[in-house]
């Protein structure tokens, strides 16, 4: 599998990452070599295998839908790069 | 006397509790050693205040006889897990100024235990490396050299900083956190113990996630009964972690000494490849042997889908990390980087803030869970995950424990193997597999190369039966009697 650069252009669009116009050479590259070593995973056959999807087994615990947490919005927005009023702030997104 | 640094966990209890030595004493011991060995970057942070704090407090806690089990014990933690008004980075850019305003569950364990912690240590950008060079604060040291030789090694990772601050004693222990092999291969590389219990044993609440299926945390020591004595400590049911386990911790320490006699022990021949490092093969034999002598069975077994474990592994944890990492946003914590839209902000943000591995991985993991790339990529190796899991199932059939060596050569060089991502990624082969099946591992220091660097053997067992990985582990240590690092 290799990668060409519009297809590393659109997974940086998806992962919002910025990389510049030089940089995609050599990260399709980089991204096309690993994705070849992973390849070998479809000479495995998995037809009848059901996928792992988690670390254990176990079933997950349930408990009651009930608040018993919050009410300190300073904590919340205390390491906030630029927080207002309690508010998280960003650029302006409606016009 | 003993230098207090040169002490184990299990020697300064010993000696708090005939107060022989004080909380504040072994702190600033630590302290001290910390400050002469800057050189290593060990720490991203030193918290000294902290330290002489919790100290003097637990010296107070002990004349009222109110002591816990690590009270007075000066304690390292690898900077991924969160410590409430503390910085805290993962060893990135992108966490630039983060003081966490709660404690993660383990460290809260270990504080609420006693334990004085010293300050947080280095590793791999979000753990992601195997050699501790990735992270944004430069790389840690080994404190290990080879015989006639000042080319400085790497500590391995992603748990570097840990493993050489325990190794050099700038602290009696440290926790470590291993998603691929970022415990055990760093403690081997550096001579020490390193223990990841069972997925689901320890609380991941508060540690900064990198592949949530696999991530785990655990105790890296000098010694066998330390990571008991700590992993004690660390272990156990958290209602903020829906995937920690209600499963009763058992006295770890009690079993130490049981022994192997009559335990069968698996070498499967897949952890012999071709031109497996001779060193590496003999200390492999030779482990075996010492085992033997102790009564236990060797037993040949096949773990048949380990060729695959590498590259299950770079699809589900890339996969894992970029949903995880998708937080790292420039609004709610961390570096902010100014964009004239929302999405410009992010992309700018994100750019700036992480290094080059950990952009590669988010890259890969979206495009394997991309649209169209879902099922030949994840969904398979989820898959192959399962038959590697079955593998170790099928092995725990037929045998107690599982020996093979923790890494597939010695520490190397600081800048080599960084052109290569996949000849970097070889480091983890054989731990791996053990964190997809979510095992228990641990890698005991068992012997020196003929340039005198340490290597290390691993030891595992079925889910929950850590009892086992102890007594197995305690008597390599016993029998390989390691020239511990400045003990000589």
């Amino acid at each position: 599998m290799s990668l060409d650069k519009a297809t590393v252009r659109r997974i940086a669009t998806l992962a919002r990452i910025d990389v510049q116009e030089a940089e995609l050479e050599p990260l399709a590259g980089e991204l096309s070599a690993i994705l070849g070593w992973i390849e070998q995973l479809q000479e495995v056959d998995t037809s009848a295998v059901a996928p792992m999807t988690g670390g254990t087994d176990a079933a997950l615990p349930w408990r009651s839908d009930v608040v018993d947490d919050g009410g300190q919005p300073e904590k919340v927005v205390a390491n906030a790069p630029d927080p207002q009023d309690g508010f998280f702030t960003v650029p302006k997104v409606v016009e | 006397m003993t230098s207090l640094t040169a002490l184990t966990i299990a020697d300064a209890r010993d000696q708090l509790a005939a107060g022989k030595v004080s909380a504040v004493e072994l702190a600033d011991a630590h302290l001290a050693a910390m400050e002469k060995a800057a050189d290593l970057n060990a720490f991203i942070t030193t918290t000294p205040d902290v330290a002489r704090d919790r100290a003097k407090a637990s010296d107070t806690r002990r004349k009222k006889g109110d002591v816990g089990a690590l009270d007075g014990i000066p304690l390292g933690i690898k900077d991924l897990f969160c410590t409430e008004g503390v910085l805290t980075t993962a060893a990135s850019h992108i966490l630039d100024g983060f003081k966490p305003p709660y404690e993660s569950t383990v460290t809260a364990k270990l504080r609420d235990a006693g334990a004085v912690m010293l300050g947080k240590l280095n590793l791999d950008e979000f753990a992601m490396g195997s050699a501790t060079i990735t992270s944004y604060y430069g790389p840690t040291k080994n404190p290990w050299k080879a015989k006639g030789s000042s080319v400085d090694l790497v500590p391995g990772g992603s748990s570097g900083g840990s493993a050489a601050a325990v190794a050099a004693s700038l602290c009696m222990g440290a926790t470590g956190t291993d998603t691929g092999g970022s415990i055990r291969q760093p403690a081997a590389f550096t001579g020490i113990v390193g223990v990841k219990p069972t997925y689901g044993r320890c609380s991941r609440w508060g540690i900064v996630a990198f592949a949530s299926s696999l991530d785990q945390a655990g105790p890296m020591t000098r010694t066998v009964r330390d990571s008991a004595i700590m992993l004690q400590v660390m272990c156990g049911h958290d209602p903020k972690d829906s995937t920690s386990s209600a499963h009763v911790v058992p006295d770890f320490e009690a079993v130490l000494k049981q022994g192997v006699k009559g335990l069968k022990i698996g070498i499967p021949k897949e952890y012999r490849p071709d031109g497996l490092n001779a060193e590496v093969s003999a200390l492999w034999d030779r482990g075996m042997g010492w085992l033997k002598e102790a009564g236990a069975v060797a037993v040949d077994i096949s773990l048949p889908h380990t060729k695959y474990a590498l590259p299950t592994y770079y699809i589900v944890a890339p996969a894992e990390a970029s949903s995880n990492l998708a937080r790292y946003d420039g609004v709610r914590f961390g570096l902010r980087e100014p964009g004239k839209s929302l999405d410009e902000m992010y992309a700018k943000t994100r750019a700036a803030g992480f290094g080059a591995e950990v952009k590669r991985r988010i890259l890969i993991g979206t495009y394997v869970l991309s649209a169209g790339y879902y099922d030949a990529y994840y969904l398979k190796a989820q898959k192959v995950r399962a038959l590697i899991a079955r593998d170790f199932d099928q092995a725990f059939e037929k045998v107690d424990a599982i020996l093979t060596p923790t890494a597939p050569s010695a520490p190397f060089g600081i800048g080599e193997r960084m052109d290569d991502p996949v000849a970097m990624y070889l480091n983890d082969v054989f731990t791996v597999p053990a964190s997809l099946a979510g095992i228990p591992g641990a890698s005991v220091p068992a012997g020196l190369t003929a340039t005198g660097l340490p290597l290390g053997l691993q030891v595992l067992t079925k889910r929950w039966d850590e009892e086992t990985l102890f007594r197995v582990s305690q008597v390599i240590e016993d029998a390989a009697a390691f020239p511990r690092l400045g003990a000589s």
